[in-house]
């Protein structure tokens, strides 16, 4: 397998910028693939913002942070990633949606580059099929938020190769992350218990329970986290709650995978989380987190 | 802030060593607080408490209308519930859930929660609803931890170690049972179950088994 020099991201949300910063922080040159140009410009501006205060806390050296944005490259033509030895996908949770960039990637890309998905629901087997080289891909999913969080839970399809899976950890641990082997299975670990406990309480909010903020503050006073649910949903965002319930209640058909009603009135309320200003909570800013 | 005798009847889960709480307590109080394991009967016994700011049941996992009655939803009046979360064998933590009816008094709810955060503990407020807020949200989470570990999903280190890593948790769900006991998570659970009827609180094979091994 050939040096990993350059990784493309597609996708430039909350995930895909933050699996960015990593990437870029950890030197490799990145390219940042999205449709859109404003959401590139968005990631951009919150990198810049996440590497200045990392500066200001005196975690990152000051003459690395032109340096790390030298690396950042957007894009919203895909064959930029042409010269990418690795990519690693993190668009919305919809199989279709992913075969499709896939089978873009797969013309544009060299032989040798791996795929990863950051996928947290979908099977990696499933993405892999319609990727054209289900031998070279791998699942990778990143923590939220990516640049924080160092757990990287990494599934090999049934087709993986042991020399492309043995690959993707040594990059995944190159990026100063920590990867933990996991099956191929709806959610792997984090999500199959993260989705449906998050939904249990918006069902509380529903049921008229108790009121957001008192489930956060009891689940952080009693447990030790150090966000409540539904913080950490409002960072997560409704829209991509509904899809990841969509995506892995339509495989494990489990009651507490399914997307509350509640989610779905927020969404057409634009009540998306910190993104919009208002989820469960009130905010009076969209910087990313950490930053 | 009002003032506030406690009349102890039984073990308390919730204050079982002293505490500023227990501490400031004023055998002359205005206000009065039932702690241990039949609070509710206490307060039962107790006779007319109405000009009291506030009355404060201690709860187990039963429901605060046991103690109080219900009403078609009309129910609430200066008695409120509450219980310092505790997770079985661990020390009670900092959380007091205090339980409200649809009729409680905005005036007792705040009387309750001032007395409470004097003595350093935080109050979440929550309806009168089997479970409350923190035992609703964490016992389904436990039972599919146990579940997932019979069926390999991972280790039980690396489960842990996943959601330590990736959620910031302090301790993964199945350290966190060994060490609080799955026995005592087993009937927590199983109360849940009966007052819910939902399959994610029914206990997980490894709960029952440990329940079972307590037994003489």
């Amino acid at each position: 397998m050939s040096e990993i020099k350059t990784i493309g991201v597609a996708g430039a949300g909350t995930m895909g910028a933050g699996i960015a910063i990593v990437c870029a922080r950890a030197g490799y040159r990145t390219r940042v693939f999205d449709l859109q140009q404003d959401a590139l410009d968005r990631a951009r501006a919150q990198t810049e913002g996440f590497l200045r205060k990392s500066v200001e806390r005196g975690k990152l050296p000051a003459e690395k942070l032109p340096e790390i944005m030298a690396q950042w490259q957007g894009t919203t033509n895909l064959e930029d990633f042409a010269d990418c030895d690795f990519v690693i996908e993190a668009v919305f949770e919809s199989l279709p949606v992913k075969h499709a960039l896939y089978a873009e990637l797969d013309k544009v890309c060299a032989p040798h580059t791996i795929f990863a998905s950051n996928t947290s629901t979908i099977s990696i087997t499933e993405i892999a099929g319609g990727s054209g080289r289900p031998d070279r891909f791998v699942g990778m999913h990143f923590c939220l938020p990516a640049q924080l969080m160092k757990l990287v839970e990494m599934s090999p399809g049934l087709a993986t190769t042991q020399d492309c899976f043995a690959t993707a950890w040594s990059v995944c641990e190159k990026l100063g992350q920590k990867p933990v082997r996991t099956q191929d299975t709806p959610g792997f670990v984090l999500n199959y218990f993260l989705i449906p406990f998050n939904n249990d309480a918006i069902r509380l909010v529903e049921q008229g329970v108790a009121e957001p903020a008192d489930i956060d503050l009891a689940i952080k006073t009693a447990m030790g986290y150090a966000m409540g649910p539904l913080e950490l949903l409002d960072l997560v965002g409704m829209d991509t709650q509904k899809l990841l319930c969509e995506a892995m209640h339509g495989v494990t058909h489990e009651p507490r995978a399914a997307c509350p009603p509640l989610v779905k009135r927020m969404i057409a309320a634009r009540w998306l989380g910190k993104k919009t200003g208002r989820g469960f909570h009130r905010y009076a800013d969209s910087k990313m987190f950490g930053a | 802030m009002s003032t506030y005798a406690i009349t102890r009847a039984g073990e308390s889960r919730s204050f079982p060593l002293p505490h500023a709480f227990t501490d400031k307590a004023d055998a002359q109080g205005a206000a009065r607080v039932y702690i241990g394991t039949d609070a509710g009967k206490a307060f039962r016994a107790a006779g007319e408490l109405g000009a009291c700011p506030f009355v404060a049941i201690e709860l187990g996992t039963e429901c605060l209308g046991v103690h109080t009655g219900e009403a078609a939803g009309h129910e609430g009046s200066n008695v409120v519930g509450f219980a310092r979360f505790r997770l079985g064998r661990a020390d009670p933590s900092n959380l007091i859930e205090l339980v409200r009816q649809p009729a409680t008094r905005d005036g007792t709810l705040q009387a309750a929660r001032a007395a409470f955060e004097a003595a350093g503990l935080k109050v979440a407020v929550c309806a009168d609803f089997p479970g409350r807020i923190v035992d609703r949200l964490i016992r389904p989470y436990l039972n599919a931890a146990l579940r997932r570990l019979d069926e390999k999903l991972a280790s039980a280190e690396d489960m842990d170690k996943t959601l330590c890593l990736g959620l910031g948790y302090p301790e993964g769900p199945i350290s966190l049972l060994e060490r609080t006991g799955l026995a005592e998570h087993h009937d927590v659970t199983l109360a849940l179950y009966r007052a819910l009827g939902q399959e994610p609180y029914a206990p997980a094979r490894r709960a029952q088994v440990a329940k079972a091994r307590q037994a003489p």
